[in-house]
């Protein structure tokens, strides 16, 4: 073994049906070091972490933990081989209390202490200032907190290895800042963590080595000093990186008629979910933004806008007409499309082919009685797998075995092929990698070079800048501002979501 | 980003809130006073004599153990529908051994018990196939129980096919034995005191709601059924053995099924292919009544308890109004159940909308 390494895979193979998941991978961590492991979606780091944790049994290779060779047969042995993971789906359990959820599977003894159990986990919920009551049911909680549950629990583990699988997507900055000091930390006593993230930033400020990975093969292993952030881009996508800057033409403003009839327009539109009634209006060919932080109600405006939560009030408009939209299949019917922010739950239908997934919202327009020929859905299937570069073994594939990013294509596939005039993608660019990303907004405004309207949310501040000609601004439910043109910087776009509160 | 924050830390610092499986309880309990009060109070006949509800409680004894066993099933999000027909082959076959035993002309005790122990061993041998198929072959609970119903309900007409009273005097002694409820009785027309009374087979029952609250509430197993019914997929992450764990659930059910059995022997002190029959049905509307979910991590014995005496006391209402046909209480109970679910359904949904 190197010098101080704690972990050492070498040579790990993972096939699952027609793809090769991991081919020969290497991977060594060392003690008391952050290593990042980078790559594009199905690039095989989560096959990698679900090998190491006994999730996937390996088709081959050795893993050695601290000096001995170890067979990881399920998450318990890992748990008991000392590594500890928080995934970045939230594998807890929302029937139970928050303090169980941190001890639940690894105390001794056949007995279950109540007092001692929320003691330390209130003690420990403190240390780290997480705000919860460790007797609340896990249920109840944010999502964040829900996460940081997970990430305690794992801190609290006596592991030699921990393992951070994009825990930071659904965490504010400060809660980020929180847990790279706990990072930081565990580190100081020795602790080797992997990081897994999208967020090159984060990279940059906590790692110290990056092992990139790109479509199941080890690219490299590199000192972060060493590698500045365009060459890794470019290790991950392995070609050289548009400048991102670029993406969006300088004298696209003017195309838009903004005096002409709006796409969309509602007045006074009202809805369930705690959101105040707003007005909104969409031109054609226009790219809007919906922004404000997590909780301001912005995926809950575009949701109104869909019908996909309950609509109380308010007049619709389209194309100078008044329409009802009231439930998603009147939207629909009516042009509009909507790309959910949380796919897992809204979007996809897991068991289902990738070209089932994709023909779905059509076929629902069409009325089930009428399905399309099987030549006619392969060829939509086909057309869209190309034009958004989707990686899968065939159409065939259920699309659950897809990576999170190529889901998300196939999920745009299936939006653009109803071919909508107004399209809604609520958080699209959410946990992928940066290539998928620039192809997303690339799409977009391509898309509105045709002639198509867009609604385009993304909590990246500058993801939105590139892409959008217009934002609306949201905070606390309410419409607070609209910016365009000159205003769309970063520091006007922030003291706005601030509002007179802070500068 | 700081305001986002401090009002979220507002948000969360204030106390914990109900867990689902306590409001759900709060809910039964709620209901079934209710309930019993309005019957005392607007009913009176035989309400207000305190053996009335002790009677509930001699004639469910065997119901409230099934029930329990159904609970923990439940809650890990799995069903057993063979405890009502494992109850059945087991008065058949402790009635015959019994029966065979007097024949033979011997008496003793050893014999009670030794039947006893043949109800635990064939509740027992149901649970641990069921188990084993349920958890390591991974078939639906619904359909390996479907068989084991089936099973056991050939296996009592081979056993027997007639009713088979028992005559065997030690373990007709036991069915006799009343134990007396201090303080608590009524006068009778004589004016004499008649002390309220219960069959042991009430204790026993009680006693297992006892040990299985104990067991769901304080050792790693029953917080594991929760952790398992609540997400096996996260329960198996969080380190917990999921095939294990739902493997010990249905031993469990089969081993209370046994008991249960046991007990329905004991108070009707006979054998027969009908006893017990659709008691799986009852044994599960008792377990949503007290707030165990069918999709499971949700679920209380103290509620399963409070459900048992809900069914009856339901039944028991509808009959002293007048209406003695056995449709009027199945239809009683039917609805309840459906009431039932839609204010769980309601009250779960306002507070998760809350938050």
């Amino acid at each position: 073994m190197k010098d101080g390494a704690v972990l050492e895979m070498r040579g790990i193979c993972k096939y699952f049906p027609g793809v090769r998941a991991l081919e020969k991978v290497d991977f060594t961590l060392r003690e008391g070091e952050i290593h990042a492991l980078m790559g594009e979606n199905g690039a095989g780091k989560s096959t990698l972490i679900k090998v190491l944790t006994g999730v996937y049994p390996k088709d081959g290779g050795t893993v050695v933990l601290s000096d001995k060779q170890i067979n990881i047969k399920s998450p318990q042995d890992a748990q008991n081989n000392g590594i500890a993971t928080v995934y970045q789906e939230i594998t807890l359990c929302p029937n139970l209390t928050v303090a169980e959820n941190m001890y639940i599977g690894r105390t001794k003894g056949p007995l279950t202490d109540w007092g001692k159990m929320n003691r330390s986990a209130g003690k420990l919920l403190d240390d780290l200032g997480i705000p919860v009551s460790p007797k609340e049911q896990l249920g109840n909680c944010s999502i964040a907190v829900q996460q940081m549950v997970a990430i305690a629990r794992a801190v609290d583990m006596d592991c030699k290895v921990l393992i951070l699988d994009e825990p930071t997507s659904s965490l504010d900055e400060q809660e980020v800042q929180k847990l790279f000091k706990l990072m930081r930390d565990l580190k100081a006593k020795g602790v080797g963590i992997i990081f897994v993230t999208h967020f090159l930033e984060q990279v940059y400020e906590v790692c110290d080595r990056i092992t990139v990975l790109r479509d199941g093969t080890l690219v490299g292993e590199y000192v972060i000093q060493d590698l500045p952030r365009v060459k890794l881009v470019s290790k991950m996508l392995g070609k050289d990186f548009d400048d991102m800057a670029e993406i969006k033409s300088s004298d696209e403003e003017e195309k838009i008629d903004y005096n002409g009839t709006p796409v969309y327009q509602a007045n006074n539109l009202t809805g369930t979910t705690g959101i105040k009634p707003f007005d909104f209006e969409i031109h054609k060919g226009e790219v809007n933004g919906f922004t404000g932080l997590l909780g301001s109600g912005r995926s809950e405006s575009v949701r109104a806008i869909f019908g996909a939560d309950r609509v109380t009030g308010g007049t619709i408009k389209m194309d100078g007409k008044t329409v009802k939209i009231r439930k998603p299949l009147d939207a629909m019917k009516n042009g509009i499309s909507y790309l959910p922010e949380d796919r897992k739950l809204d979007g996809i239908v897991g068991d289902l082919s990738v070209r089932d997934n994709i023909i779905l919202a059509l076929q629902v327009m069409k009325g089930f009685f009428k399905p399309f020929s099987k030549a006619q859905a392969e060829k939509f299937a086909d057309d869209y797998i190309k034009l958004l570069n989707i990686k899968t073994a065939s159409q065939d594939t259920p699309i659950k075995s897809l990576s999170g990013g190529n889901q998300q294509k196939v999920i745009l596939a299936r939006w653009l092929l109803a071919d909508p005039v107004y399209l809604i993608l609520d958080e699209p660019t959410r946990g992928i990698d940066v290539g998928t990303k620039v192809e997303i907004q690339k799409l977009v405004l391509k898309l509105a070079a045709e002639g198509k309207s867009i609604t385009f949310i993304s909590s990246e501040i500058d993801e939105m800048i590139r892409t959008c000609s217009r934002l609306v601004v949201m905070r606390d439910g309410k419409v607070v501002g609209e910016l365009k043109g000159a205003d769309l910087n970063q520091n006007k776009i922030m003291a706005t979501i601030a509002g007179g509160e802070s500068k | 980003m700081s305001v986002n924050s401090t009002v979220l830390e507002k948000k969360l610092k204030k106390k914990a809130s109900l867990t689902d499986t306590n409001l759900l309880l709060i809910i039964t309990v709620v209901v079934f006073l209710v309930m019993y009060i309005l019957a005392v109070v607007f009913l009176k006949k035989g309400f207000t004599k305190p053996q009335m509800f002790f009677n509930i409680l001699n004639e469910n004894a065997s119901l409230l153990v099934l029930s329990c066993g159904m609970t923990l099933v439940m809650i890990t999000g799995g069903i057993d529908i063979s405890v009502g027909q494992v109850t059945s082959l087991v008065c058949m076959s402790c009635a015959v051994y019994l029966q065979k035993v007097n024949d033979a002309g011997l008496t003793g005790n050893q014999y009670v018990i030794k039947s006893m122990l043949l109800a635990v061993a064939i509740g027992l041998a149901f649970g641990i196939v069921q188990g084993f198929l349920v958890a390591y072959m991974e078939f639906q609970p619904f359909i390996v129980t479907l068989a084991g119903l089936f099973f056991a309900k050939g296996m009592t007409t081979i056993v027997s096919s007639d009713r088979i009273p028992v005559t065997f005097d030690p373990f007709v002694k036991l069915c006799r034995t009343e134990v007396t409820i201090p303080f608590l009785g009524s006068v009778n027309k004589k004016g004499i005191f008649i002390p309220a009374y219960v069959e042991v087979g009430v204790i026993a029952a009680l006693a297992i709601v006892v040990i299985l609250f104990c067991v769901l509430k304080w050792t790693k197993l029953g917080r594991n059924f929760y952790a398992v019914g609540g997400n096996n997929q996260s329960a198996n992450m969080l380190g917990i053995n999921v095939k294990l764990t739902k493997f010990l659930a249905h031993v469990l059910c089969g081993l209370m099924a046994g008991i249960g059995g046991y007990l329905f022997f004991l108070h009707a002190c006979s054998g027969s292919p009908l006893h017990a029959q659709g008691a799986e049905m009852n044994a599960i509307a008792s377990s949503i009544i007290g707030g165990t979910l069918l999709s499971g991590g949700v679920g209380n014995i103290v509620g399963t308890l409070f459900g048992v005496l809900s069914l009856s006391t339901i039944k028991n209402i509808v009959t002293s109004l007048g209406l003695e046909d056995a449709w009027w209480t199945n239809i009683t109970v039917g609805v309840m159940l459906c009431i039932f679910l839609l204010v769980q359904s309601v009250i779960l949904a306002r507070k998760n909308n809350k938050k």
